[in-house]
């Protein structure tokens, strides 16, 4: 087979892999910290991009450069993403904290819905078609044509903020109490740790860089709708069973891995059924190895 | 008297963690025995191994209900293994609590009984029957443990002490010849363990239900047990009478650590 | 509520009118790079989220102080009647009424009356709101169904408009290669559908609550894409046309008659449901479903086989499923795959919320309300979607057991209280 269709549907898998990572990051915390599902974690992701649509639009009147646009309205729509994401927790979830797990799911989905049906209504049922503002970066000779400018970024965006992240819960103080929290919330709460405070923070920083992720994609895909956020959501969250849940190497291990299964299967047997794969993966792993690739086995305590 | 449990050198890792280390446990028909240690000795563990919850790593358990053979139940899933004749109660209280007292132990006969989806649905003579025997022996259980002027309250609003002995019912419906109790004296008066106490004598006598336990309340365990495993770290440090065990130089060790004993 | 809560309340408003700027108050369209500014949406939200958020506030003090026992003794009922004579206004009246509905031949009476107005319905009222009728009843079904799995059970189930697809496309297909009718469809289909659910339970026996709900729902999608995808099979996006209607012993009717009759088909499979879960519910099966829902690792020390009731829980909630699929197929004439998305599932999830898990009243009472009330207020059906969200969220922050409690059911030992007396 052809060569150069390997290495393009690899780095295409590459692609989504990256940005099933950014969104699974926010998955895999929430579910560390506090056992839950978040739902509305998809939506977080698709308002950031159609806030950054918005915002965009109305600085292009301005006349301000392309890179000045970009800059501010991805600024914006991360700074709206996480506001969000922290609102959602205080509405939804925060109330619930000692309800049974089963409540805080069903609010979960309906705060999923709710945020669905609020940017449809407020916005359009239409896709909207999504400017690139991404500069162009010179792609390097060998890869010419395989790849391109965005998806070099979308990498490199990727990877730095996996970095930043990474050193952020291994020194910082609140990535400590993350930690921290995730092993034992009421221990946490014991040693002096403010564990609603951890919560909201890792709330933040999920849904910003889910928004990041949401901004890349749309910028790369050229479009988006209100429903853009569901199922990304939930295959990212697929992604982070697969990389071990509560592992952040793991979501973005599971993130690639699911990337590249996607696109290689979607090349190689059938696109039509990309979206099965997923599930599939996930009934597999779930039965065969829960724990993921990378987290630990998870003993129930009687 | 004959031998109905025996544990041989059962082990338990999670991970890099022994928490049972090649622990051998026997039983008589008939008696009373109890398993003490330090928290985190492994005791709990110890229990969720025998009544299935977790499957041990290597070693054997054993069992021969009176009249019958002898077979292992190891790795066998709770449901089989409560089946077989051993029940339990938990350490930290695990009712249905949105379910009245009655249905508690209702729900204890379970495995007991036949009745089936069609059964249910065409509510049969043989179905009709086997209701009402099941409603009527739950509340003869309630009876005998004095819970019957609860029988329509939900678990979750019975006091305290109840709720324990509730556990203690709902286990005694699954018809065992042995009892695992979990600590059943935890968060107790005094005066609420001396009832304990004599309900736990009496459930041995006219059951015929013979007794394991687990417990920190050493007066409890001393009155109570005809014999005494210290675990400690996941080994058994100890076995004997009440009296041995008291004395033992171990035990006191593993009680109030090294600087004190020596 | 004091000054400082409303205080607090209007900066929330603030913070929500920070929150919604872009989206409510910008509109773009990038295909004709216009902007529309709404201004007026500031103050909407502002008093939206103001007069909620005092709602919401005064609800959740109440909920702090609240949470009184749910079980009553004979003699707190007598006390809770002797003090709602007492009370005067509306409060009282409210009080006295609910007492007199508890008296048995209020309740029965009552009943009845309800039971005629089912049976006529269809003779008083116009095609229009029969056809509507027959929807509302449709989701009761499903409703009552549904509550199997997670009002008794306890499982969040996101696919369960799968087990309908399955009950409407066999009917479908069954017409489509084999010209079967209606009758013969119902109980082949409702095998499918039951089928279909084992085949999902089977692998997911093992798995905890949270990852049950991405599984279902991933089974729903690939339910929907393969119809969407097997052409030749499924027909497609297109779907399934032309499926006729129900016949009387093999009598073809016109299309007011037939939609009376279809009416009076779904009242009694509705019937037959609520007989069925009734009794189901305290029977043996039935309560060790509801302990496994309520602790999964007691009810198995309690000799439970967990993986037996799960599946028992999952073939009989698929089977209601199976059968409201075929009578919708045969009403509508028309099936596509659009028509069983997620969002049907959470549908069906928001009536059982709402009503009550667990309470077959409540789920009833649910599932007539969240599709009649958008039927009758055109005006509301754009916001449909959005209420239910919402509806979950708020339920389960104020009332997780929904509008009616479950109940259990209490036994009544005539004469051993005597005894003991």
């Amino acid at each position: 087979m052809d060569f150069d269709y390997f290495l393009r549907l690899f780095f295409s898998g590459l692609t989504r892999g990256s940005i099933y990572a950014l969104l699974a990051l926010g998955y895999t915390m929430v579910y560390g910290i506090i056992k839950l599902i978040n739902f509305a974690h998809g939506e977080i992701y698709m308002i950031g991009a159609f806030t950054a649509l918005i915002m965009a639009t109305v600085f292009s009147f301005t006349g301000m450069p392309t890179l000045a646009i970009l800059v501010l309205s991805s600024l914006v729509a991360l700074i709206y993403s996480s506001a969000y994401g922290f609102t959602i927790e205080k509405l939804a979830y925060k109330p619930l904290r000692k309800a049974p797990r089963l409540s805080v799911l069903i609010s979960a989905i309906g705060m999923s819905l709710f945020l669905q049906n609020y940017v449809l209504l407020a916005q359009t049922s239409n896709f909207l078609p999504y400017p690139s503002l991404l500069p162009q970066v010179p792609v390097p000779r060998f890869l010419q044509g395989i790849i391109n400018s965005q998806q070099i970024i979308i990498f490199t965006t990727t990877a730095v903020v996996m970095v930043l992240l990474t050193l952020l819960i291994k020194f910082t103080r609140m990535g400590k109490s993350m930690r921290a929290t995730s092993q034992d919330r009421v221990m946490a709460t014991l040693v002096g740790i403010n564990v609603n405070k951890v919560i909201s923070w890792t709330f933040l920083i999920g849904s910003f860089t889910a928004a990041l992720g949401g901004i890349l994609i749309s910028s790369f895909t050229g479009q988006i709708n209100f429903y853009v956020g569901f199922i990304a959501g939930i295959k990212a969250f697929v992604a982070a069973v697969l990389g071990g849940i509560g592992s952040i190497p793991g979501a973005v291990l599971g993130s690639l891995v699911l990337g590249m299964t996607e696109s290689f299967a979607a090349g190689y047997l059938s696109s039509v059924y990309e979206d099965v794969f997923a599930f599939i993966i996930l009934v597999l792993i779930l039965i065969f190895k829960p724990s993921g690739l990378l987290g630990r086995p998870e003993t129930q305590k009687v | 008297m004959s031998r109905i449990l025996e544990v041989n050198a059962m082990t338990m890792d999670f991970g890099g963690l022994r928490a049972v280390n090649k622990v051998d446990i026997s039983m008589e028909e008939g008696e009373i025995i109890a398993l003490i240690g330090p928290n985190g000795a492994g005791k709990t563990t110890f229990f969720n191994c025998v009544t299935g919850v977790y499957t041990p790593t290597a070693g054997n358990i054993y069992i021969t209900p009176p009249g019958g053979q002898q077979r292992s139940i190891k790795g066998l899933k709770p449901s089989k293994i409560t089946e077989q004749g051993l029940a339990r109660t938990f350490q930290n209280i695990r009712l249905f609590p949105n379910m009245t007292v009655l249905e508690n132990v209702m729900i204890g006969r379970h495995s007991r009984l036949k009745a089936g989806v069609l059964g249910a649905i065409l509510r049969d003579r043989r179905t009709r029957e086997e209701e009402e025997q099941v409603i009527h022996d739950s509340y003869g259980i309630l009876g005998k443990l004095n819970l019957e002027r609860y029988v329509n309250d939900l678990a979750r609003n019975l006091p305290y002490g109840a709720q324990r002995r509730l556990e203690i019912a709902r286990a005694l419906a699954t018809e065992p010849f042995m009892l695992l109790l979990d600590e059943p004296a935890a968060g107790m008066n005094p005066q609420e363990t001396k009832s304990l106490e004599s309900l736990i004598l009496k459930i041995r006598d006219t059951e015929n239900v013979s007794i394991f336990l687990i417990e920190h309340d050493m007066s409890l365990v001393m009155s109570l047990s005809e014999r005494i495993y210290v675990m400690d770290y996941g080994k058994l440090i100890a076995t004997g009478s009440p009296a041995e065990v008291k004395n033992n130089p171990d035990v006191i060790k593993a009680y109030l650590g090294e600087d004190e004993s020596a | 509520m004091t000054l400082q809560d409303v205080k607090k309340t209007a900066l929330a408003s603030i913070w929500f009118v920070f929150l919604t700027f872009p989206i409510m108050v910008i509109r773009v369209n990038t295909i004709t790079q216009t902007v529309v500014w709404r201004w007026h949406n500031m103050l909407y939200i502002f008093l939206g989220t103001f007069f909620g958020g005092l709602l919401w506030r005064f609800a959740l003090t109440r909920r702090k102080v609240g949470a009184k026992p749910i079980v009553q003794t004979e003699d707190e009922k007598a006390a809770a009647a002797q003090s709602a004579a007492a009370t005067t206004g509306l409060k009282g009246t409210v009080a006295q009424l609910k007492v007199r509905l508890a008296e048995p031949a209020v309740r029965k009476s009552l009943i009845a009356a309800g039971l005629v107005l089912v049976l006529l319905f269809p003779i008083f009222s116009s095609l229009y709101q029969t056809s509507i009728m027959i929807t509302a009843l449709i989701y009761v079904m499903l409703a009552l169904g549904l509550n199997i799995v997670i009002g008794l059970g306890g499982m969040l189930h996101l696919g369960y408009i799968a087990f309908f697809a399955v009950g409407a496309y066999t009917y479908g297909i069954l017409y489509r290669f084999f010209d079967v009718g209606f009758w013969v469809a119902l109980p082949i289909a409702a095998f499918f559908s039951t089928l279909a659910g084992i085949l999902l339970a089977l692998p997911v026996l093992r798995l905890r609550g949270d990852y049950l709900a991405i599984v279902t729902l991933g089974f729903a999608e690939i339910v929907r894409i393969l119809l969407n995808n097997a052409t030749g099979f499924s027909g497609g996006p297109a779907g399934i046309r032309g499926i006729p209607r129900p016949t009387f012993f093999g009598i073809q009717m016109n299309l007011a008659t037939v939609s009376i009759y279809i009416y009076y088909i779904i009242v009694v499979a509705v019937a037959v449901t609520i007989f069925v879960v009734w009794r189901f519910e305290n029977s043996r099966i039935g309560r060790a479903l509801v302990a496994m829902g309520e602790d999964d690792i007691a009810a198995e020390a309690m000799g439970i086989d967990i993986a037996r009731v799960k599946l028992t829980a999952f073939a009989l909630g698929s089977f209601w499923a199976g059968i409201a699929g075929v009578i919708f197929a045969s009403r509508t004439t028309f099936i596509n795959p659009a028509s069983f998305t997620v969002w049907q599932s959470i549908i069906v999830l928001s009536c059982v919320v709402l009503g009550g898990m667990g309470s077959i009243k409540g789920v009833i009472i649910g599932a007539l309300g969240l599709i009649l009330i958008p039927e009758y207020l055109r005006a509301f059906s754009d916001y449909r979607m959005l209420i239910f969200g919402a509806v979950l969220v708020i339920m389960m922050v104020f009332r997780p057991g929904g509008l009616i409690q479950k109940k259990r059911k209490a036994y009544t030992f005539a004469v051993q209280t005597e005894e003991q007396g």
